[in-house]
């Protein structure tokens, strides 16, 4: 930080103004996430009440009696969320090795654009093409196939509708992709060039490289990587709540119908009329807060302890 | 007492594990193409979807797009034509407002972050709470709005609705800032400081304009960004019929009314649906695209 200049600088009346327009900023800030906690917590306080720590194991939804509980939406979210992650991992991780190691420079830069406006594309646009294009293909081709060689198991089990868990995490992890790998891309750039040049050297492939030198050494920020596409899918709404059905039901099939929290809100809000009801909704609200809030902080504790800048796209 | 590397490998062939276990050259090399040809297919699986979504929506959304698109009122439930108008209008005004509202607030939090606070406590706290916020989810602002402003003056309305954009906006334009600002040499302030400026002109006269094209980039694309949001409009804005005459009242925007129209069973509706993501994913992806030109020309 650069001192305020010598003789008489600091009472100057403009330059004080200024300071303390900037300073009240950033305690807004700090305000605005602390009033998040206070505000959902004070208007989920007729739920609380009402359902106590019941409202975390409930599996019952039900406005007609008035009873809530939300299992069935933590659990939505959980397994559309593991969805994602299990399958855009994967494809980040060898996206980002695409673009790192194998692709020419030219090339490889307009992948990376092309990945990245994965981002800029709205959640809503998702959720059309998800409910209109992509569910029916589902439906139509890639169910019954699941069907055909997984149907014994349960998580394969009951009619290909299209619309449900799977479809939903697949579409997570499109949105997720552009952000992981981001984060994996910057990491394994990261890695010192005379270390792998060294395994060159000694004659190994590249899979060798990347399996012995460069995965090992960037373990860490790959983990960072996957807490952030986590924070991103498991609050995401509009897309969502296009196509994951939004039924209260617990389900093992990942083909059934399920519901998130952020899609019951997004679906139900606007009918909520009982204040019973509104409160449950902003209790929901509430727990997906804190589970974001407690990823964001575990990420961010994680990456600036690697003394990194989290990825960020766009 | 070790013995040269070379004499280890020899005696202890076949006794002891040699630290990697050797395998062919054939089998090496394929292995090596596998990873070749699944990076390769997992780049191409990525930009297969983008194309895919691009193309579907280019496709439905291209012959809703008419003269009445952009010029009328929705038509009653069921009935045919109409456009959506009021909902463009609607949304370009939530927009602008969240832009004027979070933009400064975001600046000002990124100057402190820059200019005053390097090296505070407070100052690590705030950039903390704004990379916290930053990944929020967008549902959770327009709930917050919601029992803020929703609550309290007992009707949705456009002003609450813009004002949940602003929350959006704030922690992304604190953040850019604090980035671009952080880019401008020391020595600049130094010069300006020395020929007895006082901080704010520092600020506002050098440091900005040193920033500014790089400002500007981050600004824009954070307000494109808002532009296509639509959780945090549905408990705050809702959706409207009519013109945004009054923000005092649920305001028409394009998001939100494709939420509604794609549920809806008329297929007129459904058709203005696609029209208004077309709308929005070509205005979201020119910003993103021209503003990435632009950085680019400037680098280079």
């Amino acid at each position: 930080m650069i001192p305020t200049p010598g003789l008489g600088g600091s009472t100057r009346w403009p330059d004080a103004v200024f300071r303390a327009a900037a300073v009240t900023c950033a305690a807004l800030v700090c305000l605005l996430m602390l009033g998040f906690f206070v505000e959902l917590t004070r208007n989920s306080m007729p739920s609380i009440r009402e359902f106590g720590f019941g409202f975390l194991t409930s599996a019952t939804w039900n406005p007609v009696t008035g009873n809530f509980g939300a299992l069935s939406s933590i659990y939505g979210t959980l397994v559309s969320t593991a969805i994602a992650l299990l399958l855009a991992v994967p494809l980040s991780l060898a996206t980002a090795l695409f673009l790192v190691k194998l692709a020419p420079p030219g090339l490889a830069r307009w992948v990376r654009q092309g990945v990245e406006l994965l981002a800029a594309i709205p959640s809503i646009i998702y959720g059309m093409w998800g409910l209109f294009v992509f569910a029916p293909y589902m439906a139509e081709h890639v169910q019954p196939a699941l069907k055909d060689v997984l149907g014994f198991t349960p998580l394969f089990g009951g009619p290909a509708m299209g619309i449900g868990m799977l479809t939903a995490g697949i579409i997570l992890a499109l949105m997720v992709l552009p952000f992981t790998t981001a984060v994996m891309r910057d990491v394994f750039r990261m890695t010192p060039e005379v270390l792998e040049e060294a395994a060159y050297g000694m004659g190994s492939t590249t899979w060798e490289v990347v399996r012995r030198v460069t995965i090992p050494h960037s373990i860490r920020g790959l983990a960072g990587g996957v807490f952030l596409g986590l924070g991103r899918a498991i609050g995401e709404t509009m897309a969502v709540t296009f196509v994951i059905g939004n039924d209260h039901q617990l389900s093992a099939s990942l083909l059934a119908a399920g519901n998130s929290i952020a899609s019951t809100l997004a679906n139900e809000f606007t009918e909520a009329s009982e204040p019973l009801y509104r409160s449950s909704l902003i209790e929901l609200g509430l727990v997906l807060l804190v589970i974001t809030f407690l990823i964001q902080v575990a990420a961010h504790l994680w990456l600036q302890r690697l003394g990194r800048s989290s990825g960020r796209t766009a | 007492m070790s013995p040269p590397a070379g004499e280890a490998v020899a005696t202890a062939r076949g006794r002891s594990e040699p630290p990697f276990p050797l395998r062919s050259r054939k089998r090496r090399r394929v292995e090596n193409l596998a990873l070749e040809v699944a990076s390769t297919a997992a780049a191409l699986l990525a930009l297969f979807f983008l194309f895919w979504i691009l193309a579907v929506v280019v496709k439905r959304g291209i012959s809703a797009l008419d003269w009445t698109f952009f010029t009328s009122r929705p038509a009653p439930p069921g009935a045919e034509g109409g456009g959506l108008a009021n909902a463009i209008l609607g949304t370009v005004a939530m927009t602008l407002m969240a832009a004027l509202i979070g933009t400064p607030l975001g600046v000002l939090t990124g100057v402190y972050l820059s200019e005053f606070g390097k090296g505070t406590r407070f100052a690590s706290l705030v950039r903390f709470t704004v990379n916290v916020m930053l990944g929020i989810p967008s549902i959770l602002a327009g709930l917050f709005v919601y029992t803020l402003l929703v609550v309290t003056t007992g009707h949705f309305s456009g002003w609450a609705g813009g004002v949940s954009l602003a929350v959006l906006i704030l922690p992304n334009v604190a953040r850019t800032t604090e980035d671009m600002l952080g880019l401008v040499p020391d020595t600049l302030r130094e010069s300006s400081l020395a020929l007895g400026a006082p901080r704010w002109k520092t600020t506002a006269g050098i440091v900005f304009r040193a920033a500014r094209s790089g400002l500007a980039t981050g600004i824009l694309l954070a307000v494109a960004r808002i532009s296509g949001e639509t959780a945090p409009l549905l408990f705050t804005a809702l959706n409207s019929p009519y013109w945004p005459r009054d923000l005092g009242r649920p305001t028409a925007n394009l998001t939100v009314t494709i939420f509604n129209y794609a549920m809806s069973p008329y297929s007129d509706w459904q058709r203005l649906a696609w029209g208004a993501s077309l709308l929005i994913t070509v205005s979201v992806l020119v910003v993103t695209l021209l503003t990435r030109w632009r950085v680019r020309e400037e680098e280079s």
